[in-house]
């Protein structure tokens, strides 16, 4: 069906608004991050400022930042890989043995709130001395790359047709042997989506770090409030803080796209 | 936590038959549990126990130091919260009425747009890219961003405003107004999330129909409502609970812009602000607990209702 010149219009007209309206507040973050704190407070100097790279200086130098980024990285890193090794190969045996409950047992990680979830391991992990270290962080941010993974590679595998896997088997391979050389490779794009997706949330999680990081292991998100203090906030501070945080992450969607919306929508079409 | 580190994929060379080890064999033949097993103990470790243990938490008078002795008091907890109308029905009526309005906004906006979106049209990865964005930027970030752009006396929203002849709005720090403006940065942030998952919805659905309705003269509406709608309910439904999930637990955009116990007069305090400051805040762990059980069951029975519903209509 080919659209009607009036509704072409129509839609480019709305859709530049939903687009104006997505991207505006994001450059505005990103505009007044190369701003002096005074010239944010002088709303004549909204569009037409002379930028500054102080704000980025007082973060990544004297707010310890890059201690912090490296610390988001290797949190989102380690959770994202150990929940892959866990949840691969979970997702695979759900999937081909269609253990219902047992995926459903795992997908409630996802309905869970993770406050219920904070006060039993502070409990746990700060009677072991351990609430401030990585070991801690990591754990807490797999509870919520497991379920994601195992959920979207179970969808992935249940797209995955059985019968390469048998020829395998005819060949002489192992079930494991026909898992690890004829499946896996064969599963890149769904590990590729479900570890992008895992380290995405990893990245963006609070909650957890709020509560389990310490003064060292703070992760970006926490890190933030560093610039908002009782009485003033140093808005150029804030909103430089904000772009190191989210710049990267939209970068590398940009690039990885399309995996992202196929992680995103997994299992929203089928029943 | 040994079973969490069992080796998964150390499995012998393939393609053994006669010569295969006795290890190889057991494992193959094991191979369902063996590979389910340590996701399966770790989700019971982290997930089930803690959860089990905020059950039995909820019975006692837990507080003050995590060290300190609890005694068992039964269903008092219960009692004392669900009598609370002073924080507690507040905090319900609040997560009720920001996942309510925030879904419905979210739905029709997202449909909204899903269906502009639906056939090809020049620059279309572009406003892919766009709605991608918000998606993905940390949410913490974006509570700070807003926090600029709503302040009262600095923001660019109330510069836009006066531009149209209106005046300045207290946005985040009004005592009324905080929620609605938290609702907006969430309906922001979450309905590119609604049009993805439409979009792969739309996507899906077979043109055969739509020609069908086209070719017995009914309108453009008629064809929405009456062929496109009930296709695409399902995945309306699975839109809904995704989104509904999280709606019902915001934290980080509550948090970011208003701070411990969502604000001074707790404004903006839901279920989840409200169970995470009993916790960490107040350390009263007993009635957090009860809280959070709470919160748990009105979660449960959302989904269920939601689930039961997506059934009848995929029959």
């Amino acid at each position: 069906m080919k659209p009607s010149k009036p509704f072409t219009v129509f839609r480019a007209v709305a859709l530049a608004v939903v687009v104006l309206a997505l991207i505006a507040p994001l450059l505005w973050m990103i505009a007044a991050s190369f701003k002096t704190n005074v010239d944010i407070y002088d709303t004549g100097k909204a569009f037409v400022f002379s930028p500054t790279l102080d704000n980025y200086d007082n973060v990544l130098q004297r707010a310890n930042y890059v201690q912090f980024i490296g610390n988001s990285l290797w949190v989102a890193f380690a959770a994202t890989l150990l929940s892959l090794v866990l949840g691969v190969p979970a997702a695979y045996s759900m999937s081909r043995f269609n253990m219902k409950k047992s995926a459903l047992v795992v997908l409630m990680a996802r309905i869970i709130p993770g406050v219920s979830l904070l006060v039993p391991w502070y409990y746990v992990f700060s009677n072991l001395q351990m609430v401030g270290g990585y070991t801690v962080l990591i754990l807490s941010h797999m509870f919520v790359s497991l379920p994601l993974i195992v959920y979207i590679m179970m969808g992935f595998f249940d797209s995955l047709p059985e019968d390469l896997e048998e020829a395998a088997l005819v060949d002489g391979l192992t079930h494991i042997g026909a898992f690890r050389r004829i499946t896996l490779p064969l599963s890149v794009p769904g590990i590729a989506t479900a570890g992008i997706l895992s380290f995405i949330f990893s990245w963006n999680n609070f909650m957890f770090a709020l509560v389990l990081s310490g003064a060292d292991t703070k992760t970006l998100p926490v890190a933030i409030f560093d610039f908002v203090g009782y009485a003033s906030i140093d808005w150029g501070g804030l909103m430089a803080a904000a772009t190191v945080v989210t710049l990267p992450i939209m970068v590398i969607a940009l690039f990885v796209q399309k995996y992202i919306v196929s992680g995103l929508t997994a299992g929203a079409t089928k029943g | 936590m040994s079973a969490v580190t069992t080796p998964v994929t150390r499995s012998p060379q393939a393609g053994a038959g006669p010569a295969e080890s006795g290890w190889s064999r057991w494992a193959n033949a094991h191979r369902k549990w063996l590979f389910a097993a340590p996701a399966m103990a770790f989700v019971a470790v982290l997930i089930i126990f803690p959860v089990a243990w905020t059950g039995y938490l909820s019975l006692t008078d837990a507080e003050g130091s995590v060290r300190a002795e609890s005694e068992f008091i039964g269903f008092q907890n219960y009692l004392d919260v669900l009598a609370d109308t002073d924080r507690f029905w507040p905090a319900v009526w609040r997560t009720v009425l920001f996942t309510g309005v925030v879904l419905a906004v979210e739905v029709a906006l997202g449909m909204a747009i899903a269906l502009l979106l639906w056939r090809p049209f020049r620059g279309e990865r572009w406003v892919r890219v766009a709605i991608l964005l918000p998606l993905v930027a940390t949410p913490v970030a974006v509570g700070m961003m807003w926090r600029l752009i709503f302040d009262p006396t600095i923001g660019m929203a109330n510069q836009v405003l006066s531009w149209v002849g209106i005046g300045p709005q207290p946005w985040l720090s009004g005592q009324s107004s905080a929620l609605p403006t938290t609702m907006f940065i969430d309906i922001w942030q979450w309905t590119p999330m609604v049009v993805l998952i439409l979009l792969a919805g739309l996507t899906s659905l077979s043109d055969e129909p739509q020609e069908a309705a086209l070719i017995d003269g009914a309108s453009t509406w008629q064809r929405f409502r009456h062929v496109t709608l009930p296709l695409l309910m399902p995945t309306v439904i699975v839109a809904i609970l995704l989104r509904g999930i999280d709606a019902l637990k915001t934290f980080d955009i509550l948090y970011a812009t208003k701070g411990r116990g969502g604000g001074s007069f707790h404004e903006v305090e839901t279920l989840n602000v409200y169970a995470y400051g009993l916790s960490f805040d107040y350390n009263d762990y007993g009635v957090s607990s009860t809280v959070l059980i709470i919160f748990f069951l009105i979660i449960i029975g959302v989904m269920w209702a939601l689930t039961y519903r997506k059934k009848g209509l995929d029959r």
